[in-house]
């Protein structure tokens, strides 16, 4: 009768859907790598038709869009090489956030929980990061660097370990609460730097800007021009964070708990494992990723935080779509910020010629493909119900040549 | 023991009526030292804070927790406020507690919170998470003014936002309902896609120029006989059409909900489902209706926005006011009047800050106040002043078996 895989040994007899672990673990199983890619291609497609119904060839727009994030880099011997590195550069400059807002998300998923407090612990770490990367003028480079990126962490800790802490003291429920937690901090941010507050820079009373980090701070830049701003080492803070993620899920006792927590709550409690305990843990390490994504941002690139960032960044919300296309694994974390990473570089105003497409066109473009990735992927019986209607067309069809 | 006295006493005097006094005087802690009374001394606010914090801790130790903890809250709230404003220049307070425009303010303020927490209410009663308010409200601003611009009516250009806001809602449901997808991931997806396709849509038609000024208005409502009342008159006698259309639909939405069979049958597939469905109740259906009038609601809170309040579109307009909505309705308890009574207060913080924002010493600082339903919201999930419990079913998909 029912159309759904619902497995019976489930309390209820299959009543509700699994917890978001379990169906995930059957997603794996259903799809293998083959469902994100097609979810992407089919968002792009659709994506694809928007841009038809401006006038515009989207084939072209597309191919103009790729050309903008510099991934042609990768193919040796076409074009021109320094500005396809130039653009490259800006693409793995914007795909670091993601990869680490992208592991926030994972983390907490794999603990059965859902982060959409991304972006309030991304700006409480970058906020953490402005301020005391202004301080300690004199330090070391290392230690000044070092000492932003612990407190970052730490804060986006906090922030996201509210949420954990009331949830596993209280029930609340995570999602509720980080909603609540990005906004107080969208407006903490917005009172700090904007006219007249608090972390204002105050050489420059009217823009709502916070000083600028002192040199010692900044992160080096290892390709490219410091000055034509290059990329910097934060990328390998990235890549680290993937390997660390990778390994403290899959070899530590931490990681199993977390995971045995993610999959059957109840089990896990069982088993003898704290799910509270787990709960609090794994928010406070989510939000460690974001906070580290924070301090990143300000310490590699932006070198200051102003209140239009605060208000306008979604990395964590893109975070999201990161993590659910990755399936919240560390590999699939990074192509698929990869992919964001381009598109949101691919269709900025420095990179897209607004002959072609108008880039604030191709701005909310994204943000379409984006919330199609995310629809499509969640809709993890989206494939199974399209197999069934397939089989049940064939059994009509089937039924109707048979009499 | 205690209820039996409790019972021979007048109604007036049980612990929830005490302790709503408390929060009033609480209230008034804060109240004596602004305009009119504008009392000077420190005294005032101190002693009707303490009076105020005693009651709470009675109505507390009586059994009625939340009420109780709001009066101390509101005492505390009320001291410190008060104190404050006594500290203050008489002529600041003047300019910022003409309490008249700030009630209106506050109303409309709330007019698209209480439009789109009831529309999330219909949806999480019936058992579906909406966290896609926002999207669905930012669909009814964008199309209710190009409804507006391409019709030259204000009346089509709301019929077009009901629209929208109920397709993209309808989205929501086939994946929730149909495809039992993950509702909060659904959410999120909506309000990705209606971020982009407004601001596609706003781009593509409108350009940098943005949307005309003549537009059709959603009409203000002259109450010409209140004009010279004191008070009422310019609190309520000019507002939006839109404004006393919540309250209808406030009101409406209450008996539906509380009143009527189909508001039972809604709200039994909400908290269990398995049972409606063995009675005989579509579970499916309902909550596809349910789904589908929360985003025409929540569109509904766009389109005044857009039509009837600011005159224009910009991208993300709505700016997090869904969320603010999904906010009200969790400390409203998921229910009509909490929620609109949580709008208000929302409302209210928000409508202070603008008008704190108007004297130069406060115009910084004004802007935490934005902050203050967020925390509120946190504070009342923590259950410190009494739990905020959702429907059972919430955010389940229901196969049918």
């Amino acid at each position: 009768m029912s159309a759904t895989p619902d497995t019976p040994d489930q309390p209820g007899g299959g009543d509700y859907a699994p917890s978001p672990a379990a169906r995930l673990a059957l997603f794996q199983r259903a799809g293998g790598i083959v469902t994100p890619l097609l979810t992407t291609l089919v968002a792009f497609l659709m994506g694809g038709i928007a841009v038809l119904a401006t006038g515009k060839d989207p084939l072209n727009v597309y191919w103009e869009i790729f050309k903008g994030t510099g991934l042609e880099w990768l193919i040796p011997g076409v074009g021109n090489r320094a500005e396809q590195a130039l653009n490259l550069q800006q693409t793995l400059i914007l795909t670091t956030p993601l990869i680490l807002t992208g592991l926030a998300v994972a983390f907490a998923f794999r603990c059965g929980m859902f982060n959409i407090g991304g972006n309030g612990q991304y700006t409480v770490g970058a906020m953490g990061a402005a301020y005391l990367g202004n301080k300690f003028v004199g330090l070391s480079g290392v230690t000044h660097v070092l000492i932003c990126i612990v407190v970052a962490c730490l804060l986006g800790a906090l922030w996201a370990g509210i949420a954990g802490f009331l949830k596993a003291t209280v029930g609340a429920h995570e999602v509720i609460t980080t909603i609540m937690l990005n906004w107080i901090a969208y407006w903490i941010g917005s009172w700090a730097y904007g006219l007249g507050g608090r972390l204002q820079d105050p050489h420059q009373p009217s823009v709502p800007v916070s000083p600028d980090i002192a040199q010692s701070a900044h992160l080096k830049v290892f390709w490219g021009d410091p000055v034509l701003q290059g990329l910097h080492v934060g990328f390998f803070g990235a890549l680290g964070a993937l390997v660390v993620f990778y390994l403290v899920l899959n070899r530590t006792t931490l990681g199993y708990e977390v995971r045995a927590v993610g999959y059957n709550p109840e089990a896990a409690r069982y088993g003898g494992i704290s799910v509270a305990r787990n709960y609090f843990l794994a928010m406070a390490i989510s939000g460690m990723f974001a906070g580290l994504a924070g301090a990143i941002d300000v310490l590699g690139w932006e070198f200051r935080i102003n209140v239009n960032d605060i208000q306008a960044y979604n990395a964590g919300f893109i975070g999201i779509a990161v993590a659910l296309l990755g399936r919240n694994t560390a590999i699939g974390t990074f192509f698929s910020a990869l992919l964001f990473g381009a598109l949101v570089s691919g269709t900025s105003t420095r990179h897209l010629d607004p002959s072609v497409f108008r880039p604030d066109l191709a701005g909310n473009l994204t943000s379409i493909i984006q919330g199609l990735v995310v629809l499509f992927v969640g809709a993890d019986l989206l494939i199974i119900y399209l197999w069934q209607v397939r089989k049940k067309l064939r059994l009509i069809r089937a039924g109707t040549e048979e009499a | 023991m205690r209820a039996e006295r409790l019972n021979v006493r007048a109604a007036l005097l049980e612990p929830r009526q005490i302790g709503i006094a408390g929060i009033v005087v609480g209230v008034a802690a804060c109240w004596v030292a602004l305009p009119p009374v504008t009392a000077r001394s420190f005294v005032w606010p101190i002693v009707l804070g303490a009076l105020a914090a005693a009651v709470g801790a009675w109505t507390i130790r009586a059994g009625e927790r939340r009420v109780g903890w709001g009066a101390i809250a509101a005492a505390l709230i009320g001291v410190v406020g008060g104190i404050a404003s006594t500290h203050a220049a008489t002529g600041n307070l003047k300019t910022v507690f003409v309490w008249s425009a700030l009630f209106a303010a506050m109303l409309r303020w709330a007019t698209p919170l209480t439009f789109a927490s009831i529309g999330g209410m219909f949806s999480e009663r019936s058992g579906v998470v909406n966290i896609g308010l926002e999207g669905m409200m930012l669909m009814g601003a964008f199309f209710g003014i190009w409804g507006a611009d391409k019709t030259g009516s204000w009346v089509l250009g709301i019929v077009i936002a009901v629209l929208a806001g109920g397709a993209l809602a309808l989205v929501h449901a086939f994946f929730a309902i149909q495809l039992r997808a993950d509702q909060i991931v659904g959410g999120t997806a909506i309000n990705f896609l209606a971020l982009g396709i407004t601001g596609y849509l706003f781009i593509d038609i409108y350009g940098d120029a943005g949307t005309p000024s003549g537009v059709s208005q959603i009409p203000d409502i002259h109450l010409h006989f209140l004009d010279n009342v004191y008070f009422v008159g310019p609190a309520i006698g000019q507002l939006n059409l839109m404004i006393w259309l919540s309250i209808v639909v406030l009101v409406g939405s209450y008996v539906f909900m509380f009143r009527t069979p189909y508001g039972l049958r809604l709200r039994s597939v909400g908290e269990h489902p398995r049972a409606a469905d063995t009675v005989g109740i579509s579970v499916y259906r309902t909550r596809y209706a349910a789904v589908v009038t929360s985003g025409m609601l929540a569109a509904l809170g766009g389109a005044y926005l857009s039509v009837g309040f600011v005159h224009s579109f910009n991208q993300n307009m709505t700016a997090g006011r869904g969320f603010i909505a999904l906010a009200a309705l969790i400390f409203g308890k998921w229910r009509p009047f909490g929620a609109f009574g949580a709008a208000l207060l929302f409302g209210f913080s928000t409508a202070l800050a603008f008008q704190l924002a108007t004297v130069p010493a406060w115009s910084s600082s004004a802007i935490l106040f934005r902050a203050l339903p967020y925390v509120v919201t946190i504070v009342a999930v923590a259950g410190v002043i009494g739990r905020s419990i959702p429907p059972a079913a919430i955010g389940r998909p229901y196969t049918k078996q």
